[in-house]
């Protein structure tokens, strides 16, 4: 706690947005889908990252236990996301996002 | 026995019901012989309540049955009102209505709507019994429509023919515009009176003073609608072309009963109507105008059906000018011995019609005197009935209307005898025509000549003997002292609007004096026709062989049809044409269409979005994400 509150809020919430903007520039320029899929994850964390931090600057627990429901929801996700990849490579024998565009109109 | 009024109507109503609904299980007679007992039992029933009524010393009761509507203040129930006319028409309506079912047994046999024919006569029935029990307006108003309907169903009963359809509709559509009348009138009733229901509406009546305007306009309403159903100018045009029904339902519905429902109810209105003398004096010259303009038409008319038809217009006319000059008993009575003797000729001409095969034509009959010999007696009972010859009915119940007329103005006398001079002439000419001289058909008509069954006959000799003894109902005062049963008996409902009737009683000579005129004028016509058409055996010319101004105009039927058609008929079609081409596809269409149209287009432009490309999705969510953060930020 003492070393945590060392470091001011302030660079907490600096070093979020900044790994936020990365993983949205990330899913934004990237065209592998693997990349986008870590970017998310880079994102996902930025905000986890958030919410500890202000947990423990108000010295509420709630938050805390909130960002390891979210960890165990993306664990999940992450499972059913990597299959998706993996049935897209097998089909495409590619994970270019510019290649998924038979859904149009 | 007035406990068991409800069964009345009802009877003819499960009739229907079981009739038609079992259509395919019962055999053809059975429903014919089903149909025919229900309406029996309805007039024994009828028989019974007549007789309580008139032994017992209360003269009316109302049978509360359930309620039917009820908002706020606006009550209305299931109720019938028994009373003398009531019972009277009661008595008309099942007991003819019998007559005609049992000979419409005979008459429609080789049929092959049969069963359909009866279930549709088992519901004019009940409509007519209920248009004459309800004790309120609404409940006479639902009898009223739905008589409409029967009479709908039955003109085009033969819907396989285009112009029988045509006739049913016209009757629809001329009634309908009758019956916006008489609802108006049963509207205004309610916001003059609170009530529509008899006894309450007569009783406020008698509060009010004579010629108030919320009854004169509610009177002229409901007279609207007694034009529309039974057939006055000018709203007459329907009934001649409802002769494309089979002829059972020319005599029952429009002739016997559905067509003198207006006079009911004029009848049973009598003390509205006589507080509005305005409007009894428009009933008096519209009946009597009535009665002399279809009487003129009738005389040049071909189609032994159409001639009748003509003479049922005339007569209903004759009712009119009756209630018209205050005579209401004259009324009623001429409605009763009417029903008679017109229910008898039609089914003669039915008779006729069947020996015939089918042929209506009367130039193409003559001398059927021999073959069909019950069919022609009792047809010449019916004529010497509706002439006015003594001591048959017609005679009585014309007399009486004749003098209440005279009573009023002699202009009514005068329009009612030449109406009866024509009605004399024209019925003799058809009876003349139809069974003297020779015969004039094909040799395979003439081969197949033969006198109607049993069926057929039994109800025209029951018939003719009530046209030829009705009118002893009626024995004028002057003949037999208090002779006037049925005046006595009608005394109960029609003596509320005694003290208003304005006629000055006249001295017998004089009454007996206009009755011999009538009798000579009527006697003189009948020795005309008889000159004109056995004498000289004139046949009717064809239409197209019509001399001078006056029979074409009178074989045309005055171009009354031609007339409506061209100042109603046609601009409405030529407004409904109009509006058709400029507001209907030139405006409505083209917003519905243009709607459509543009929003085909702008999808067709926006859907060009969806690409397909990923990374423009996920740019186009992450842009609008930073949007709506943005917004949320300035509405802070």
């Amino acid at each position: 706690m003492e070393t945590l509150q060392a470091i001011p809020l302030n660079h907490y919430i600096l070093l979020s947005a900044a790994l936020f903007s990365i993983g949205v520039m990330g899913v934004l320029l990237r065209r592998n889908a693997i990349i986008i899929f870590m970017c998310i994850e880079l994102m996902l964390n930025a905000v986890n990252l958030l919410m500890v931090a202000f947990s423990a600057h108000h010295g509420d627990g709630k938050g805390q236990v909130f960002v390891f429901f979210i960890m165990a929801v993306a664990a999940a996700e992450v499972a059913v996301g990597l299959s998706i990849l993996i049935m897209i490579h097998r089909n495409t024998n590619t994970t270019d996002i510019g290649f998924l565009n038979k859904l149009k109109f | 026995m007035k406990e068991l009024i409800w069964l009345v109507p009802l009877l003819p109503l499960a009739g229907f019901l079981i009739v038609s609904l079992g259509k395919s299980y019962l055999s053809k007679n059975l429903s014919g012989i089903i149909a025919s007992t229900m309406v029996l039992g309805s007039f024994l029933l009828a028989l019974g309540i007549f007789f309580d009524i008139s032994g017992s010393k209360e003269k009316s009761f109302t049978v509360n049955l359930f309620e039917w509507i009820a908002t706020g203040d606006f009550k209305v129930n299931i109720a019938f009102l028994i009373d003398p006319l009531s019972a009277i028409m009661l008595l008309i309506i099942t007991g003819v209505g019998f007559l005609i079912h049992l000979y419409s047994m005979g008459y429609m046999h080789d049929d092959e709507g049969y069963a359909k024919f009866f279930s549709y006569l088992n519901l004019f029935v009940f409509f007519m019994l209920l248009l004459v029990l309800g004790d309120n307006y609404l409940l006479m108003f639902a009898g009223w429509e739905g008589v409409g309907l029967a009479s709908y169903l039955l003109i085009g009963f033969w819907f396989k023919n285009s112009s029988y359809n045509d006739a049913a509709k016209k009757a629809f559509i001329v009634n309908r515009i009758g019956d916006l009348g008489f609802i108006l009138g049963i509207f205004l009733i309610y916001i003059t009176f609170g009530s529509i229901q008899y006894s309450n509406v007569f009783s406020e009546a008698l509060n009010l003073k004579e010629s108030e305007p919320a009854i004169v306009a509610a009177t002229l309403l409901l007279f609207i609608g007694a034009m529309g159903k039974s057939a006055q100018i000018p709203l007459y045009t329907w009934l001649p072309d409802a002769m494309a029904g089979p002829t059972p339902v020319s005599a029952l519905i429009h002739a016997a009963t559905m067509v003198t429902a207006g006079v009911y109810m004029i009848a049973r209105s009598n003390i509205l109507y006589s507080l509005s003398p305005e409007t009894l004096q428009f009933v008096a010259i519209i009946g009597g105008v009535t009665a002399v303009f279809a009487a003129s038409i009738g005389i040049f008319q071909n189609d032994i059906k159409k001639v009748l038809a003509y003479s049922t217009v005339s007569q209903l006319g004759y009712m009119f000018l009756a209630l018209g000059v205050g005579a209401f008993t004259g009324g009623v009575f001429h409605l009763m011995t009417h029903a008679f003797f017109k229910a008898l000729l039609f089914l003669g001409a039915g008779s006729v019609i069947h020996a015939m095969s089918g042929e209506q034509d009367i130039r193409k009959m003559g001398g059927l005197r021999k073959k069909i010999p019950v069919t022609f007696i009792t047809f010449l009972i019916g004529t010497i009935a509706i002439s006015g010859i003594p001591p048959f009915s017609g005679f009585f119940s014309k007399d009486e209307i004749l003098a209440h007329a005279y009573e009023v103005s002699p202009f009514f006398w005068v329009l009612g005898v030449l109406g009866s001079m024509m009605t004399t002439f024209y019925m003799f000419r058809l009876l003349f025509v139809t069974f003297f001289g020779s015969f004039r058909g094909t040799e395979e008509q003439k081969h197949h000549l033969h006198e109607s069954p049993k069926t057929m006959t039994i109800p025209l000799i029951v018939l003719a003997v009530l046209a030829t003894i009705a009118g002893f109902a009626g024995i004028p005062d002057i003949m037999v002292h208090d002779g006037h049963w049925l005046e006595s008996f009608l005394h109960p409902v029609f003596k509320g609007s005694e003290a208003f009737t304005h006629g000055h009683k006249m001295s017998h000579s004089m009454e007996w004096i206009l009755m011999g005129a009538t009798v000579l004028i009527t006697v003189l016509m009948l020795l005309f026709a008889y000159t004109k058409f056995v004498k000289n055996n004139n046949v009717p010319a064809g239409d197209e062989k019509k001399q001078g101004f006056l029979p074409n105009l009178l074989a045309n039927k005055y171009y009354v049809d031609e007339l409506y058609n061209a100042i109603i008929t046609k601009p409405l079609n030529a407004l409904s044409g109009f509006t058709y081409k400029f507001m209907e596809l030139k405006g409505v269409d083209f917003i519905v269409n243009g709607t459509g149209n543009a929003i085909v287009w702008i999808s067709g432009v926006a859907r060009r979005v969806q690409s397909g490309n990923t990374g423009f999705y996920i740019f186009a969510m992450v842009v609008s994400i930073i949007v709506i953060l943005v917004i949320n930020l300035f509405n802070k």
